[in-house]
């Protein structure tokens, strides 16, 4: 289980990333965290024939709060981010999902752009970012810099927006709103596996903006209203996702979930277990 | 740095507080560097994908799965192994509770999950048992159980914090 | 709990304390010697192992030619060389001419069977050209459910066999058919045991060398035995036995059973070794480990109780069918008869008829996993002792209690032949129910359901066999059989004690320990025996068969130490005493029998006194001061059988194992009723494995075999699709459960030694593995009053036991197809609107460019007759992407209505086919609408590494082929893709804005 050559660049600027990137397109990848490219490498289920370690490029790694978001660079690491006290107050939603992320080994070392990139179906953060209705910025050396919204930006399974001459340079979470209250809960197999069904919600006092991950090929969100129409909106959002069976659980199991557990979540808030 | 396909290209770094070199292709797994090249045999390689974590090793302090990094990028870097703990061939207090506690069997795992608790207790010194279990799950330990472990990582946290108490008790002045 | 650690007995003793182990210094800091961590010779090469991504196929040919070209490799091993210089391996069985290779050579019959091995001089490249060896398969049908693998027209893995079921035997013992007659009543349940695996962290490692001159493979692996198996491997190299020199390392890391399978691959690289003229090393990887090591074998059991009114069981009858994968691996069909003599558990049960049989099919040949044939059993007779009490409305526990062997009745010879040795079973369940809180659990679970909870309480009792009788697999034979083979028994267990000139001892024994600590325990016993610091004795665990005394029971396996291996200790260690206490004696002209061996020294009470360093020294300084019968040196090897162990007699009967332990278990679980998640709210487990050693090591075995349990019981599954391929390749598939998931049980302890071992132990650490998989089912079959419990109980499967009331789909969003039962055979629907008519969107797709356009990352397509092509496609979601030699198709052509698009292929990540059944519906505008029912088989590494994400890949894939085609037409993307569809439908039905 050892990876195919690629030639390895070390990249020291963010322009180095990008020429690189325009260079070689389609043959590069992104190394950031590592906690998925690696794997994948490993059992060579990707073949990139350069691989760019932004490890070391200082400006990939800050995180900066203006403009009513939080935005985080493509080296940051997920650790970083749980370390950072103020992130309860700028955005509550991250907070309670990031203990969910894997391991605290993991988290060492995993990127939050990585896991934007990689839009693993189950990932925490996709659906933190969808849910918050977050933004992807993606810039090129030769193309305009973009701003997604995280909705678009998700596509598919390990699908994205993303070009393959482009950089994930940041994401942006806006901050909390006042009279917003923000639940995260996970039925994943195990502590800090991929989740089977994992509900991230902005409870406001006139609906309830539900985002789903683990369920459909992508995170959803959905505003859902309160009250006696909340079972039949979250019935049609559960039949919505294309909810299908695999080895782990089954199709019909992921939908109660998302009826039953965002019932539970939005209406009990003591059910939103901490991790 | 740029490091060529199935070039060996040359690094430094420092492990277990001693400058080494080698050559390695960029595609090596820091795992097998350390342990074929540099002979830290101590570092095992449980699963290749970043799950069972028994190649966890500290980098610059981290507790990281050394077969999700490539060798390339220790350059420049500190990595400790589990070879580092002991000192003057006695075991460090952790090793000694693991000892005690039967904290290991087959030991394949044991390496990354100390180098795991290192960097834990120092970032959680008063841990609670759910938190040294939320650690732990990042490590698969087929022989235990794991009871041992959490109580040896729970009995250092005590013992250290109460010899931090009595050093601090006894670096008072006013405490004659 | 005690801390183990600064207990010491009062006596002084060193047997029965719970001594920290000698082993821990050197785990802990790294400075263990695993297989992977020895120096090799120079020169050495490493292999990595060409596998099968089919379930079942034909090998029609293997091309290594650009494998060897690539700089670096320096052999491949294929077929030909093994059927050149080896032999298939024996079979346990008469009568089944299965041939089993160590690389397939006509057939392979599972995913990951070993096909090539290439050769180079470091591991990475030895993968590099693994992408570079072509072989041709043609797929054949699979066959993966056992059920249907007997029947009669299923596909065949073995044509020479002429059907899967490759051994099956009746056994009846007593008069069960008129015990079911008088019965009051007969109570019955069906049970399926899944298949999984204790999956030790380390994995194989096999270094291989040949020596030409002498014909001698020398192979290091971390084989844990039995070493019944070196003859089976000496008869695959097609060499004496002696010419087959294997060796273990000083440190495994894990076994539990699983690496007796390393035999095929100590074969393997021994051969390797020959091809490339050189060392060869192999280590496994994890993918590799879990595809095609080994697991648990998988069972499905029919069983019948007869039962009085008072719930007294007088019969039982088993109907079983074992799943051993694509071959019959030795010591397969063992899970049967492992077990055999005690199918009648902890029950005084004396009426049994047994029917075994032991089918193929399509799955990774299974083998030792610890508990061995226990969990299947015991899943299946304590599920249906479980039921009786619920079918009679009795107390469970009553139940088992009236059934139970009694404490006068030992040794107590079970119906099939087992001799029960020891055991105060009434007594140790008395005991469980008092200090493991009993009572007060019972009224937890009251209270829990008066709340409306779903809380069960589950019970089990087991006996746990130890030291395995060498013959009792000859039970799958039958006695004409048994007579013509001759027979076979014993247990024959070694030690070896030798004293060096200064008086330092060295003890080896042939256990080759996994991990369990035997160096301390083997120390402690010599110490006992010679009065020494045990600390100061050194234990070598490491296994030259071409030097160090072993037999066919030498190895890990069975629980055989306590009782068998530190017996063979003890005895070497008064041979040793006996010697020393002669010539001690005839120093000082005293009687031997009043020499004590205590605190370093050799002494009489109140009389002269040397330390046993200088007694010891005598035997080789001073020969001449020895008695007459003795020759110098010092050097004791004891070998020790149990004479219990007989060959089956000829109605059967079989005393599968030495020593019986006893266990019971309850525990009391409560599920949420939303999630499906099962908590185990309180775990009691109280044993009875006769005297305990070290009571430390025996918790720590009892803590690991539960946590393994655990992981049976809720999530640990070796799954298969239908179509063979294996869909649990990685850790983050195959579950093993974390410290947050890990319970911790209450341990209780009583201790009744076996008359029948030389310390009075009994083996024990296999125990739970037996017990707790079906304690928990229990206990989930009483909390949702289910009896259709199967493992493992994971959140969707328990949450289905509960039910799912689904509220019915919104019109329009009902699923687009219901997906084949099981597996990653993928079925499913869509469709597309072009602006074209039909009859243009059927010439376009019949046109070769086209097809070359639409299919997503086709670099070369080539036409090989009507409507096929070759194509050379590189397909992929997001990073991950594999490069197929693939086969296009067109058929089923009714133009401009239907037709059907075909394509398989292989690559260096597995096997893929696909073919969608494309239907041109006209629309009113003219237009059309595409709609096509497709159906994927993947196999090889991209299922067992992405299961979670094929049917969301495939979807993609197919999707863009289709996609594609709407382009071409237009000549711009099309939308209306099914997620913006559904996306507008959810808006609409909502009433709200679009859906984000």
């Amino acid at each position: 289980m050892k990876a195919a050559s690629f030639d390895y660049v070390r990249a020291s600027s963010k322009k180095e990333v990008l020429q690189l990137l325009h260079e070689h397109g389609e043959d590069a990848r992104i190394l950031a965290g590592g906690q998925s490219l690696m794997a994948t490498l490993n059992m060579r289920l990707t073949q990139p024939k350069v691989v760019i370690d932004i490890n070391r490029v200082e400006e990939l790694n800050r995180i900066r709060n203006e403009s009513g978001y939080l935005a985080v660079g493509a080296a940051v690491r997920q650790v970083q981010l749980t370390d950072r006290a103020e992130l309860a107050r700028e955005v509550p939603l991250l907070a309670k999902a990031l203990p969910w992320i894997g391991h605290f080994q993991t988290r060492n070392r995993g990127t939050v752009c990585g896991s934007v990139a990689h839009a693993d179906p189950s990932a925490e953060i996709p659906l933190c970012l969808v849910t918050l209705g977050g933004s992807v910025v993606l810039e090129s050396l030769k193309g305009k810099r973009r701003e997604v919204p995280a909705a678009e930006f998700f596509q598919g399974l390990l699908t994205t927006d993303r070009q393959p001459k482009e950089l994930i340079s940041e994401v942006r979470f806006p901050l909390a709103q006042d009279g917003t209250d923000y639940r995260f809960q996970e039925i994943a197999m195990r502590h800090g596996d991929f989740a089977l069904v994992a509900l991230a919600l902005c409870l406001r006092a006139d609906g309830a903006h539900l985002g789903v991950g683990g369920v459909a090929d992508r995170p959803v969100a959905q505003t859902l209203p309160l009250g006696d129409e909340l079972p039949a909106a979250l019935n049609t959002l559960a039949w919505s996702l294309g909810a299908q069976d695999d080895v782990h659980a089954s199709a019909a199991y992921r939908r109660q979930l998302v009826r039953e557990l965002g019932q539970r979540l939005i209406e009990e808030p003591s059910h939103a277990r901490p991790r | 740095m740029h490091a060529p396909a199935e070039q060996r290209s040359e690094i430094e770094l420092e492990l277990n507080g001693e400058t080494r070199h080698g050559r390695t292709e960029p595609r090596t797994q820091l795992c097998d560097f350390l342990r074929h090249d540099l002979g830290a045999t101590g570092v095992h390689v449980g699963c290749e994908h970043g799950v069972c974590g028994a190649c966890t090793v500290l980098v610059d302090g981290v507790a990281s799965r050394s077969c999700l990094m490539l060798a390339v990028q220790a350059d420049g870097r500190r990595i400790d192994t589990v070879e580092s703990l002991a000192r003057d061939d006695v075991m460090n207090d952790l090793q000694q509770a693991f000892s005690r506690h039967h904290a290991l069997q087959c030991g394949f795992c044991t390496s990354g999950i100390l180098m795991s608790c290192v960097e834990f207790l120092q970032r959680v010194p008063t841990p609670d048992e759910a938190q040294v279990r939320d650690m732990l799950s990042g490590h698969l330990c087929r022989c235990t159980g794991y009871t041992g472990i959490v109580r040896a990582v729970l009995e250092v946290a005590g013992q250290r914090q109460s010899g931090e108490s009595q050093q601090n008790a006894s670096e008072n002045p006013n405490d004659v | 709990m005690s801390d183990h650690s600064t207990e010491t007995r009062a006596d002084g003793s060193h047997i029965g304390r719970s001594q920290t182990r000698f082993e821990d210094q050197a785990l802990l800091r790294g400075l263990g010697r695993y297989a992977d961590d020895l120096a090799t010779p120079p020169g050495t090469l490493h292999a990595a192992v060409v596998r099968s991504p089919h379930a079942h196929a034909r090998v029609l040919s293997v091309d290594v030619s650009e494998a060897l070209a690539l700089k670096g490799v320096r052999a491949v091993l294929t077929g030909e060389d093994v059927k050149r210089w080896a032999h298939p391996f024996p079979v346990g069985v008469r009568g089944a001419p299965m041939e089993h290779w160590c690389l397939a050579v006509d057939k392979v019959r599972y995913v990951g069977e070993p096909v090539c091995v290439v050769i180079a001089e470091d591991r990475y490249r030895a993968e590099d050209a693994l992408d570079l060896v072509r072989v041709q398969y043609e797929p054949l049908k699979p066959v993966i459910d056992p059920e249907k693998a007997a029947a009669e027209d299923a596909p065949v893995l073995h044509d020479a066999v002429g059907g899967n079921v490759v051994n099956e035997r009746h056994f009846r013992y007593g008069d069960p058919d008129q015990a079911f007659e008088d019965a009051d009543h007969r109570v019955s349940i069906k049970v399926r045991f899944p298949r999984n695996s204790c999956t030790p962290i380390e994995c194989y490692v096999v270094v291989g060398q040949y020596q030409p001159a002498t014909g001698v493979y020398d192979i290091l692996s971390n084989f844990q035995g039995p070493y019944a198996l070196h003859s089976v491997m000496a008869r695959a190299l097609n060499v004496t036995s002696n010419r087959l020199r294997l060796r273990t390392p000083p440190d495994s890391g894990g076994s539990f059973g699983i690496k007796q399978g390393v035999l095929t691959y100590v074969v393997l690289m021994g051969l390797a070794a020959r091809k490339a003229g050189a060392p060869v090393k192999w280590v496994e990887d994890r993918l590799e480990h879990l595809q095609a090591s080994s697991s648990a074998t998988n069972r499905v059991a029919d069983m019948e109780a007869a039962v009085d009114a008072d719930g007294r069981v007088t019969a039982l009858r088993y109907d079983q069918i074992d799943d051993c994968g694509g071959y019959l691996r030795a010591p397969e069909p063992a899970t049967f008869y492992r077990m055999h003599g005690n199918l009648t558990g902890a029950y005084g049960i004396r009426n049994l008829a047994v029917r075994n049989r032991v089918v193929l099919t399509n799955k990774l040949p299974s083998g030792l996993n610890r508990g061995f044939g226990g969990g299947q059993m015991y899943f299946a007779l304590e599920r249906l002792m479980h039921q009786v009490a619920r079918q009679l409305n009795l107390d469970p526990l009553e139940v088992m209690r009236r059934n139970l062997v009694p404490a006068d009745a030992f040794p107590y010879r079970t119906a099939s032949g087992a001799l029960l040795d020891s055991g105060k079973y009434a007594d140790t369940v008395d005991l469980a129910l008092r200090d493991g809180g009993y009572q007060e659990l019972i009224q937890r679970r009251d209270r829990a359901r008066a709340e409306g909870k779903l809380y069960g309480v589950g019970l089990c009792a087991v006996v746990e066999p130890s030291i395995s009788n060498m013959g009792y697999i000859t039970t799958a034979l039958t006695p004409e059989q048994r007579r013509k083979a001759g027979p076979k028994n014993g247990a024959v267990s070694t030690a070896t004690i030798g004293i060096d000139p200064l008086g330092g001892i060295t003890v080896h024994v042939s256990s080759t320990p996994q991990g369990q600590g035997h160096q301390t325990v083997v120390a402690q016993v010599v110490a006992e025996v010679l009065g020494v610091d045990p600390a100061s004795i050194l234990v070598n665990v490491e296994l030259d068969t071409g030097k160090d005394p072993w037999s066919i029971a030498s190895g890990n396996y069975s629980s055989r130490f306590a009782g068998a291996v530190a017996g063979a200790v003890h005895k070497a260690a008064l041979q040793v005493r006996a010697r020393l206490a002669n010539i001690a004696a005839t120093m000082w002209e005293a009687d031997a029998e009043r020499v004590r061996f205590a605190g370093g020294k050799v002494f009489i009470e109140d009389g002269p006194s040397l330390g046993f360093h200088r007694v010891a020294g005598t035997a080789h300084w001073s020969p001449a001061l020895l008695p007459d019968n003795e020759s110098g040196g010092l050097r004791e090897t004891a070998f020790w059988t149990p004479p219990q162990l007989e060959a089956p007699d000829d109605d059967d009967h079989i005393n599968s194992s030495l020593c019986h332990g006893f266990i019971f278990d309850y525990c009391g679980v409560e599920i949420d009723r939303v999630t499906g998640e099962v908590h185990i709210d309180r775990y009691v487990t109280c044993h009875d494995a006769g005297r305990l050693l070290n009571p430390m090591l025996v918790d720590g075995q009892i803590r690991g075999g539960f946590t393994q349990a655990l992981g049976v019981a809720l999530m640990e599954e070796f799954a298969y699709g239908e179509d063979g391929s294996f869909l649990s390749g990685t850790l983050a598939d195959y579950l093993l459960p974390t410290a947050p998931e890990a319970v911790e049980p209450l341990i209780l302890h009583t201790e009744t030694p076996s008359p029948f071992t030389p310390l009075g132990a009994k083996g024990m650490g296999e125990g739970n593995n037996m017990s707790t998989p079906v304690c928990i089912a229990n206990a989930v079959a009483d909390a949702l009053g289910r009896d259709d419990i199967q493992l493992p109980l994971t959140p969707s499967r328990v949450r289905g036991l509960i039910g799912i009331d689904e509220p019915p789909a919104p019109e329009g969003l009902e699923p687009l197809a219901a997906p084949r039962a099981g597996g990653p055979a993928l079925q499913a629907r869509d469709s597309v609107v072009v602006p074209a008519s039909p009859q243009t969107v059927y010439d376009t797709v019949l046109d070769p460019e086209t097809l070359r356009a639409i299919i997503p990352g086709c670099h070369a397509l080539e036409l090989e007759g009507e409507n096929q092509y070759r194509a050379d496609v590189t397909v992929g979601v997001g990073m991950i992407k594999a490069r197929f030699a693939a086969r296009v198709r067109l058929s089923d052509l009714d133009p401009p209505h239907s037709l059907r698009l075909s394509g398989s292929g292989d690559s260096a990540m597995g096997s893929a086919s696909g073919s969608a059944h494309v239907t041109l519906v006209e629309l009113d505008n003219g237009h059309t609408r595409l709609e096509y029912v497709y159906e994927v088989d993947v196999g090889g590494k991209i299922a067992a590494v992405g299961g979670r994400m094929l049917q969301s890949a495939s979807k993609i894939i197919i999707g863009q082929v289709f996609n594609r085609l709407a382009q071409r037409l237009t000549g711009k993307p099309v939308g209306g893709g099914l997620w913006q569809r559904l996306r507008a439908l959810i808006a609409r039905l909502l009433g709200k804005g679009d859906a984000s």
